[in-house]
């Protein structure tokens, strides 16, 4: 690959994070937690997504997430109040953002007119409205950005963080702000004390360009600071000990300063100062912590024993209304937050709080091709450990106890191995749910519903293949519960609920399955509705006696469509039949339970992962085959008078009263067993999605047991009646039988051998 | 898979094998190994020159009868019979052939053109011909031993 392709494909995989933890902070924003934290990360991720972006030349994104970045920088420094309004607008552009991030990496464009509205709705929440249109030329976007701040505060609402009142401060300190902000150009040249953090070379920054960014800022002079060297024994290899202090002349802007910074400031201590304040005065650090404390009586006479120095360097974030100096207190704003809560004691904590966070767990991207080779490696191993199990108890040995055991740590070993390989895949379904919200918004908005999506589990893991394959039916699921399930606002008023519906979307482990549940609060199954439905298409007769569970499955039958007008969300008749036969295709089961006035619950039951199965190991002839556990219902031996002849080549079986199509799997698969005596065999109910339930022949059952799943396709191709294959005990491959495969392939024709000859 | 050159100028290397009292060959670079016969387990619906499906380390390859795939007759597989499996696009796929003979250079032996026979089974599969000692050494298109039409068509 192209580098310049690998870093764009890195940058397209970066931007998905991004977007996600963008999404993840405006949902904490809308429920109402509006804290720095949050809105700092909101900021950083469209930040992130426009620098990378400009980068790669993408000019629409750039252009969109400009006019986002600014109006989130106006909330960051409380300039903006993110009211409900305002997220709901922040919400709709983070939609939007994802959309020119995928316009951008497949090509094609995005809704121009729609990117353009939002844009707009954006910049009316804007201070400064559409002055702060992105401005390719400039090359002074910073600037840009805080000119319309200056004007902003001069209005007495857009006062920053109220427990730090810079002005109130230094008026009790006695200190005259307008003269120090003007004595402040007299000072000397800045000092930088830069620390990395490991973390900023495990993001793969380096120092080193960082500080040659600041060599171009004017003549600097870097010393480093080499006092947290350990011994060459104690020394992490991957860590960090080196710091540099680099003296800047005074006519350089703090900015640019700040915006060498601006990709490593998470993961570094950073210090900049003027020079003599930091070298005269006590640690900055313990003043701020000392004068942001609550307690202000204690803090002004602190504040007012400060020499001359310390003052100045307090005052210079002050943003003063008169003076032209590019910046803010939005650049001082973090460090200030993360002083806060610090005890005014304890300095030395105080300027620890930022970094003794609890680092986030360690991560590494792995290619997923390595983890599928190794987990078919393990595979394998588990393969081979039971072929080599079962040669030993063929050739005797296994009577030694230490072979015996040996063979039980192998056992056990190989497990582990196994569990462990697997939990490498097992994602949680996060990132399923995280593109939920959207879905809710859209339809809600097309529908004229107020919805409220409820999520719980998101943590929940499962195999990384069974989260790709979970977003088709919890999207259907939702949409429905949406468009079917919940009424409109005034029909919900007048029931008495609250005039917003509330959809939940919960995921849980529950007995090596996990189950995901979709319910509302809406108006339930309409059942006579759905009855009446259900003769007029003709999936039921018209005196069926039913029972209120039948009923209601029967919105899972194909063609099946309770909606008097087809909408654009669902309706078309091809929703709930769809869930169910992927859902089945993938082992799982779903259900629905409902309340007539109080909703639905639609319940997902899946397996936790497509490499394995449960299956029942059955003879038919002299080939072994595996029918999924999950489609049997039961297995039993027929009697003589149980099977009845139906036209020359079909026989049925009486279970119970009840007739079944008795299949001859050996015929179906066309194994050509000429001989069938169904009473030598064993008879397998199944329920097939085809033909409802159904009973295989075959000629012994060997037992249940749980197969790794290999496809057939990968080196050869699909085949009518098997779902896939899979390695047994002894080495050999087995067949995985596909039920409705099956059905179909025995409905169409009894196959015979000789039409299976070659034609070719 | 590379495209063979037949001039020598490369010096690729043919891998040869007997099917009856026949040899032919394939390009060394396409072929993954060569086992022992084992057991396949048939795939139901499939062409008869398909043997069935085999497990190697994992994976789930099929079996091709070469002798039937060419027309020459099934195979009756005994133990001394070997797989020898080749890569043939994405897909793995192995050949049931009598005995593996020979490593043979394209630099040291001129692929003639097969002649034209009309109406030959075998014609399709064979890429060209090798004069080696008095024997000859048909060169074959791996390309179309699997080919999907015709393998879907049966």
């Amino acid at each position: 690959m192209d580098p310049m392709d690998a870093i764009r494909t890195t940058f397209f995989i970066e931007c998905d994070e991004l977007l996600a933890q963008l999404e993840e902070g405006l949902m904490a924003m809308e429920q109402g937690s509006a804290d720095s934290e949050t809105i700092n990360s909101v900021f950083r991720a469209v930040h992130s997504v426009k620098g990378g972006g400009g980068a790669f030349g993408l000019d629409p994104l750039v252009r969109f997430s400009h006019v986002f970045e600014t109006l989130l920088d106006q909330i960051r420094s409380g300039q903006v109040d993110p009211s409900e309004g305002v997220v709901a607008t922040l919400l709709r552009a983070a939609d939007m953002l994802a959309d020119h991030v995928s316009a951008a990496r497949d090509g094609g464009g995005v809704d121009e007119s729609r990117s353009e509205q939002i844009a707009a709705a954006i910049m009316s929440h804007t201070i400064g409205g559409s002055a702060t249109a992105y401005e390719p030329e400039s090359d002074e976007i910073e600037g840009l950005d805080f000119k319309p701040q200056m004007i902003a505060l001069d209005l007495p609402a857009a006062e920053p963080a109220a427990d730090f009142d810079i002005s109130a401060l230094l008026a009790s300190a006695g200190a005259d702000p307008v003269a120090d902000a003007a004595g402040k150009d007299e000072a000397g040249g800045w000092i930088v004390n830069f620390a990395p953090h490991a973390s900023l070379y495990a993001k793969a920054n380096d120092s080193a360009l960082v500080l040659r960014e600041l060599g171009t800022l004017g003549e600097a002079v870097i010393t480093v600071n080499d006092e947290a060297l350990p011994t060459l024994d104690e020394m992490d290899p991957a860590g960090a000990y080196l710091g540099w202090t680099v003296r800047l002349p005074a006519s350089v802007a703090e900015d640019d300063i700040r915006d060498a910074f601006a990709f490593v400031d998470e993961d570094c201590d950073l210090e900049i100062t003027r020079e003599g304040a930091a070298q005269d005065g006590p640690d900055i650090a313990a003043l701020l912590a000392v004068v942001v404390e609550p307690a202000a009586p204690e803090a002004a006479p602190v504040a007012a024993v400060a020499p001359p120095p310390v003052a100045l360097a307090l005052v210079e974030p002050e943003p003063e209304p008169a003076a032209d100096k590019p910046f803010s207190l939005m650049d001082i704003a973090p460090h200030v937050d993360a002083l806060a809560p610090a005890s005014p004691s304890a300095p030395a904590q105080a300027a620890a709080a930022a970094t003794n966070a609890p680092p986030p767990p360690q991560t590494i991207r792995v290619d997923l091709d390595r983890v599928d080779r190794l987990i078919n490696l393990v595979g394998e191993l588990v393969i081979n450990q039971a072929m080599l199990a079962q040669r030993v108890m063929e050739s005797g040995a296994a009577k030694a106890t230490d072979v015996n055991l040996a063979l039980t740590d192998l056992e056990l070993l190989t497990r582990g191995i196994q569990d462990s390989v697997m939990a490498i895949r097992a994602q949680p379904v996060k990132s399923v749910f995280q593109r939920m919200p959207r879905l809710v918004r859209e339809v809600g908005e097309a529908t004229g519903k107020r919805v409220k999506l409820v999520t719980e589990g998101e943590g929940t893991e499962v195999d990384k293949t069974v989260v790709e394959k979970l977003s088709d039916p919890i999207t259907h699921m939702i949409r429905n519960a949406i468009d079917h399930g919940l009424e409109s606002p005034a029909d919900r008023e007048a029931a008495g609920k609250p005039a917003e519906g509330t959809v939940r979307l919960t995921a849980a482990h529950r007995s090596g399955r996990i189950v995901i549940e979709v319910s509302d609060d809406g108006r339930g199954v309409d059942r006579a509705r759905v009855k009446a439905k259900a003769i007029e298409k003709g999936l039921i007769s018209a005196d069926a006696q039913m029972t209120d569970e039948e009923i209601d499955n029967l919105i899972f039958a194909p063609g099946f469509s309770t909606a008097a007008t087809v909408s654009d969300i669902s309706g078309r008749g091809v929703g709930m039949d769809v869930v169910k036969r992927s859902v089945q295709a993938l082992g799982g089961r779903i259900t629905i339970l409902s309340t007539p006035g109080q909703g639905s619950r639609f319940s997902l039951s899946l397996p936790l992962t497509l490499a394995v199965l449960d299956g029942m190991v059955v003879t038919v002839g002299d080939q072994t085959l595996v029918a999924p556990l999950t489609t049997i219902i039961e297995s039993l031996k027929p009697r003589v008078g149980d099977v009845r002849p139906l036209g020359p080549n079909n026989f049925v079986l009486k279970i119970r009263d009840a007739f079944v199509p008795l299949i001859d799997t050996g015929a179906a698969l066309g194994f050509g067993k000429s001989k069938f005596d169904p009473t030598e065999g064993v008879a397998l109910l199944v329920e097939s999605e085809v033909a409802g339930q159904v009973a295989l022949m075959v000629d012994h059952i060997q037992g249940q047991r749980q197969v790794v799943i290999k496809s057939l396709e990968t080196n050869y191709k699909p085949t009518a009646g098997v779902a896939a294959a899979t390695i047994l005990g002894d080495g050999r491959v087995a067949l995985i039988l596909d039920i409705d495969g099956l059905v179909t392939a025995h409905r169409k024709a009894p196959p015979r051998v000789d039409t299976l000859a070659m034609t070719g | 898979m590379t495209e063979l050159s037949l001039d020598g100028r490369d010096g690729s290397e043919l891998i040869s094998f007997r099917i009856g009292e026949q040899e032919f060959c394939v390009d060394i670079m396409a072929v993954r190994e060569i086992r022992g016969w084992t057991q396949a387990t048939p795939v139901p619906h499939s062409p008869r020159f398909v043997r069935g499906v085999i497990n190697l380390r994992g994976a789930v390859l099929p079996v091709i009868d070469l002798a039937d795939r060419l027309g020459l007759g099934t195979a009756v597989e005994t133990a001394r019979h070997v797989i020898i499996v080749v890569q043939i696009g994405s897909r793995i796929v192995g050949l049931l052939v009598d005995a593996v003979c020979d490593i043979l250079s394209t630099a040291d032996h001129v692929v003639q053109k097969t002649p034209d026979l009309a109406g030959d089974q075998m014609q399709g599969f064979v890429k060209g011909l090798i004069a080696l000692e008095g024997r000859m050494i048909s060169l074959i298109d791996l390309g179309l031993v699997l080919d999907t039409h015709q393998a879907e068509a049966a």
